[in-house]
């Protein structure tokens, strides 16, 4: 089944005489429990075609339509609470809220979408379990090493229960031992909710992960393969 | 959850935050303090006004007061005070013969107002015979004592027991006068009072004036507490009947009611000008602050947090920042007023020029809490302000532009 169907998506930068075409007419699916890497040398247009993806950068044309909404077409109030609900965001730097607690970056965003405190408190011990920091889970992310704060994100990322998960270069600032556990964590997390998840990356070790690899280039699919990682 | 974000958000730069509220607290510490140091002055003012030249309530005939008519009296005096002292609340009940005239010493003469009183009513009216510094009040000399003001003495140059001649119209517009001795000099802390008015007994001056018995210009009235004030004085309006003038001490002296008033404004536009100045070093805080989490905001709005809800949380920051400097103002402020409620500040240096204006050189301070709660609503109001501003430049944040910068 598709979760996320794109269409001729086009992204077209304006600087004062050159256009850009950062992403150029890109049409591709994605189906339930995907766990793709989406690859290409820097500039070559995956982090803007993920931000398309992720509802943060509005494409010039095409079409996102996940779970059967195009989401481009939603009002920006509409497309924040579909986010809210339905995408989970990793990033780079971790980007965890420095102020919160590793349980109460993980709550934050249950609270957001209005879940009860019984149900937030027992979702947020069993992710911070599941990623393997439960006995952290009232340290501050500044007490927290880069792989353990990603994990924290991963865990974000999965308290909405979201259609899926996008992941903007998750390891770049990671160690090679926190890289290796982190995919493996994301890949058992891929498989114990079933989660599609989409990573922006030009690290190896991902791409070696990965089950399907989308090679962009020039803001155009070079390539689209699938491998068989079990 | 936003409030505890907010509140933890102020404590991530410890020393800039501290920065901001010690100088609230200040601004607001000088406000209160000042507030509370310009109504005590104010209300000691009023205070004294009511005790020594005033009292709390007068009757009149209608036109004397602005006139001084020496013919315009109210013919049963007398009577009028019995019923008066009756009613319940009434301290005590004095009848004056008012009149203008001139004094006389051996060396010079000046225009006075005498009061003629009788000495024991007058006791239970105003505090006069308190402010004896030289002689006795109405004691030791029984043929035509008269009472004078410090200032009328030195101008004089007179003393306790020197004779000074006062000269008056007569009831038939005859010029009269008559010697009288000095039994007492007073001092109140209003020296252009002390210079002008001096008292002589009702029976003297009655004698002199060839003045009708049982009359009188003035009956003043002293109450045992202010807060029924408005009753007694409908009260005694009722016993005095329609062509009597019935007036309370703001109706008498309206400027000191408005002293009060103004003092209260003036101490709001000075709240509000030091609360100005804060605006901007919030402003600013608040700018740094959000400018530095531009990434942090856009991972919020990424992740699906509402504008709104962005908004609430720069505003909610600014408003407890300023809440807590706000507080901790109020509260030294407030317990600083308070202690000089009991701890007057001394203004003895300046106290000549201070009692020219009537006002005294010992300031009790009186502490307002209407006051403070209001300083308390316009410092969450400043909150407010300040933060609209770098609330609309979180807002303008774009995620993915924002976010795209690792």
């Amino acid at each position: 089944m598709n979760v996320i169907e794109i269409k001729n998506l086009t992204k077209i930068y304006n600087s004062s005489e050159v256009q850009v075409k950062a992403v150029n007419g890109i049409s591709i699916d994605f189906k339930e429990g995907e766990f793709t890497a989406v690859v290409g040398p820097s500039g070559s247009g995956k982090t803007t075609f993920l931000n398309m993806l992720g509802g943060l950068d509005r494409p010039t044309s095409g079409d996102v339509i996940i779970g059967g909404v195009n989401i481009w077409q939603l009002s920006s109030r509409k497309l924040i609470d579909f986010r809210k609900n339905n995408i989970g965001f990793v990033f780079q730097s971790y980007n965890l809220i420095p102020v919160l607690t590793a349980g109460e970056n993980v709550e934050f965003i249950m609270q957001l979408q209005g879940k009860p405190r019984k149900e937030r408190d027992i979702r947020t011990k069993e992710l911070l379990e599941a990623v393997g920091i439960g006995e952290r889970i009232k340290a501050r992310p500044s007490k927290l090493s880069g792989g353990q704060q990603q994990r924290v994100a991963v865990a974000r990322a999965l308290a909405s229960k979201p259609e899926f998960i996008l992941a903007d270069e998750p390891t770049a600032n990671l160690d090679s031992t926190s890289t290796t556990s982190l995919l493996e964590l994301m890949s058992q997390m891929n498989k114990k909710y079933n989660t599609t998840f989409i990573f922006a990356t030009h690290d190896q070790r991902v791409m070696d992960k990965a089950r399907r690899i989308v090679t962009i280039e020039d803001g155009k699919i070079l390539s689209d393969e699938y491998f068989d990682r079990d | 959850m936003l409030l505890s974000i907010s509140w933890r958000n102020i404590w991530r730069n410890k020393v800039r935050s501290l920065v901001i509220i010690f100088s609230v607290a200040l601004g607001i510490f000088a406000g209160v303090i000042a507030t509370a140091f310009f109504k005590g002055m104010a209300d000691q003012r009023i205070e004294k006004v009511i005790n020594t030249e005033l009292s709390f309530i007068q009757i009149h005939k209608p036109g004397f007061r602005e006139t001084n008519d020496f013919t315009n009296y109210i013919a049963d005096a007398n009577s009028l005070r019995n019923s008066i002292s009756q009613i319940n609340g009434v301290r005590g009940v004095s009848e004056r013969i008012v009149i203008q005239s001139m004094a006389a010493s051996a060396e010079t003469a000046t225009g006075v107002l005498i009061s003629g009183v009788k000495p024991d009513d007058e006791t239970e009216v105003t505090t006069i015979n308190k402010k004896i510094i030289d002689g006795d009040y109405f004691k030791g000399i029984k043929r035509n004592p008269v009472v004078i003001g410090e200032k009328l003495a030195e101008k004089l140059n007179v003393k306790v027991r020197s004779k000074i001649v006062i000269t008056v119209q007569d009831v038939n517009n005859n010029i009269t006068s008559g010697a009288f001795r000095v039994v007492g000099i007073y001092s109140t802390d209003n020296t252009m009072f002390d210079g002008s008015n001096i008292f002589v007994r009702y029976s003297d001056i009655q004698k002199l004036t060839a003045f009708p018995d049982n009359a009188a210009h003035e009956i003043a009235i002293n109450i045992n507490n202010r807060d029924l004030l408005p009753q007694i004085t409908q009260d005694v309006k009722e016993v005095a009947g329609k062509n009597l003038e019935v007036k309370i001490w703001k109706e008498l002296r309206p400027e000191m009611n408005y002293l009060t008033e103004a003092m209260d404004m003036y101490m709001y536009i000075f709240i509000v000008i030091i609360l100005l100045a804060l605006l901007f070093g919030i402003i600013n805080t608040m700018l740094m602050v959000v400018m530095e989490r531009t990434k942090e905001i856009a991972m919020l709005m990424a992740i699906g947090m509402g504008k709104m809800k962005i908004f609430s949380m720069v505003v909610l920051e600014s408003v407890l920042l300023s809440l807590t400097g706000g507080i901790v103002g109020v509260l030294i402020g407030g317990f600083s007023s308070k202690f000089g409620e009991t701890h007057p500040i001394d203004l003895s240096m300046w106290a000549q020029g201070y009692q020219q204006l009537g006002y005294d050189a010992f300031v009790y301070t009186q502490l307002d809490y209407v006051m403070l709660i209001n300083i308390t609503i316009l410092v969450i109001i400043t909150g407010v302000i300040a933060s609209i501003y770098p609330a609309y430049k979180a807002l303008k944040n774009d995620p993915a532009d924002a976010l795209r910068i690792e």
